[in-house]
């Protein structure tokens, strides 16, 4: 970056638009070739439909009708809204969570070496396990599924904030001091600022896997909606038309897709004082 | 004379114990008058620097006493006595440069109405008006630096302590910052206790130079500055700055430590 002492201002480097066309033409190229890849695949090695449908056929799922004569489109639509709400208030629930347990670690070193060992090996126990015991606890209802969406999403932000939290310069810290400011003051202008990025970076990580977490916790037999209900649906009896299953992944992976990029536009606009070339990093 | 303003007597510092204990500072004493510009030279891990944070009650002292306009110095410090600036700005990332000015305001909960006046003035004194809506990271290392000490004066504190305020800086550039310390200085009366390992500094700024010994660090002489002031770019340039520049020097070599070679002194003072 450029630094300079003399009087006028340094240019502000404008919003690259042409950054944002470039990133998009490149996303855009990378489906075509895949899509070429996949077909060139099926045609050279002769994979049959069930294995691999033609792309057109996927995106021909989306306009089939289902057996009550409603459009698969209208169908995907509502079982995603489903999903991305159990995710989203997962997410909202887990982020909170891992924000408090962050700050008391912060707080108290008593109970971060008391508490974060299990925290961590609350992590090792697979989702899979997890899931139909919530659903055992809570019933079948969405929120249940809410539930194990936020198991997924408060340990990275538990972890990257405590780091966060105690990667604050010793300099800044007594500066406070110097000031005498109180616990309070130094928590709300200096660390929580200072952790806010470890924040979204954590934030971005949860996105997805409140989704995850979401999807399968439909898995379990009781549930009625959601992708998770779809893609084993389809898993188990609709193999002859995979191209159903994959239009699920489609639409599964686009709720993940969506709430990344929430999160990351939110965080452009909240982490406003980073220079404009660790946007690469944050993006 | 007046009663001091800081007053240190026979501190001395050591860090942990045992096989691994460091003499920070032995017996060092030293006082400083209203309106002072006093500087402590010595080299790298002479703990000057400590000495400083002491004075400014961020690290307890192991023997000796400390007495900041008459108090103690945790008093002092909850008083708001004293500015502080570092080594490094240490300017948070996510304020502009006008809201990280600002922050003792705020921290002391002065009427928000006098914020934006009072910053605003502190950053005209140290020639960056200009930039208040800027971003730290917008701003050279001097820029930085030289909001540090807008943050550091703008409530007015009577002491002001630095610790190697322009030791990241290059020679011109620090050079440049002497001068401007020098202007901003001349606006307020605040006492200042400045820390540098840089003899053409410590003699361009100061009313008397402290010489210290590397550790265990010990106040080893006082050279008295008598150049004129203001002091001007013209000043460096007097024999008189070239005879108090070399009286540092000897100051800095007679220390029998590093006369004899090595760093650390065992014999009792």
């Amino acid at each position: 970056m450029a630094r300079t002492d003399s009087i006028a201002a340094p240019d502000r480097v404008p919003v690259p638009l042409r950054r944002g066309i470039w990133r998009f033409l490149l996303s855009a190229s990378v489906i075509v070739m895949i899509a070429i890849i996949w077909e060139a695949a099926k045609t050279l090695f002769a994979i049959p439909a069930y294995k691999l449908p033609h792309i057109y056929e996927i995106a021909g799922e989306f306009l089939r009708r289902g057996n009550q004569g409603e459009l698969w489109l209208g169908i995907f639509a509502q079982n995603a809204a489903y999903t991305a709400w159990e995710a989203l208030v997962g997410f909202l629930l887990g982020g909170t969570v891992g924000l408090g347990l962050a700050v008391t670690f912060a707080h108290s070193r008593l109970l971060e070496r008391g508490l974060l060992p299990y925290v961590i090996a609350s992590q090792t126990v697979p989702i899979l396990a997890i899931a139909p015991m919530v659903i055992l606890w809570l019933g079948t209802s969405w929120f249940s599924k809410s539930v194990i969406a936020a198991y997924l999403t408060f340990f990275p932000v538990t972890i990257n904030m405590l780091r966060g939290f105690k990667s604050v310069d010793p300099d800044a810290l007594s500066l406070m001091r110097a000031l005498a400011a109180a616990p309070r003051q130094v928590f709300l202008k200096l660390q929580f600022p200072a952790a806010l990025p470890y924040l979204f970076t954590a934030l971005r990580i949860s996105a997805t896997a409140s989704v995850i977490g979401a999807i399968v916790g439909e898995l379990p037999v009781g549930s009625r909606y959601g992708m998770g209900v779809v893609i084993i649906t389809a898993a188990q009896y609709n193999t002859w038309r995979s191209s159903n299953l994959w239009a699920a992944i489609i639409v599964s992976a686009s709720i993940g897709i969506v709430f990344y990029h929430v999160v990351a536009t939110i965080e452009r606009r909240i982490v406003r004082w980073r220079p404009a070339d660790a946007e690469g990093q944050t993006a | 004379m007046t009663a001091p303003i800081i007053s240190v007597q026979r501190v001395s510092k050591t860090f942990g114990r045992g096989a691994g204990m460091t003499h920070a500072l032995e017996d060092v004493s030293l006082e400083t008058q209203p309106e002072e510009f006093v500087s402590i030279i010595g080299p790298s891990g002479c703990g000057k620097s400590t000495l400083l944070r002491i004075v400014g009650d961020l690290v307890e002292p192991s023997a000796g006493t400390v007495a900041v306009k008459g108090k103690s110095p945790h008093q002092a410090r909850l008083d708001r006595d004293y500015g502080i600036v570092f080594q490094t700005p240490v300017l948070y990332e996510w304020r502009t440069v006008l809201r990280n000015v600002e922050l003792p305001l705020e921290i002391m909960g002065r009427p928000r109405a006098e914020w934006d006046g009072r910053a605003e003035a502190m950053l005209q004194m140290v020639g960056l008006k200009a930039f208040q809506q800027h971003y730290p990271w917008q701003l050279s290392g001097g820029m930085q630096q030289r909001v540090a000490i807008a943050r550091a004066l703008v409530f007015n504190p009577s002491i002001l302590l630095m610790d190697e305020p322009f030791g990241a800086l290059d020679e011109m550039t620090r050079e440049r910052m002497n001068l401007e310390l020098m202007n901003i200085w001349s606006q307020t009366s605040a006492t200042v206790l400045f820390i540098t390992h840089s003899i053409p500094e410590a003699v361009f700024l100061s009313s008397r130079v402290m010489v210290m010994s590397p550790r265990p660090g010990r106040i080893e002489r006082t050279i008295m500055i008598d150049l004129p002031r203001p002091r001007t770019a013209q000043t460096r340039l007097v024999p008189r700055f070239f005879e108090l520049v070399t009286a540092v020097r000897e100051g800095l070599r007679e220390d029998p430590a590093v006369a004899a070679g090595h760093d650390f002194v065992e014999e009792p003072v």
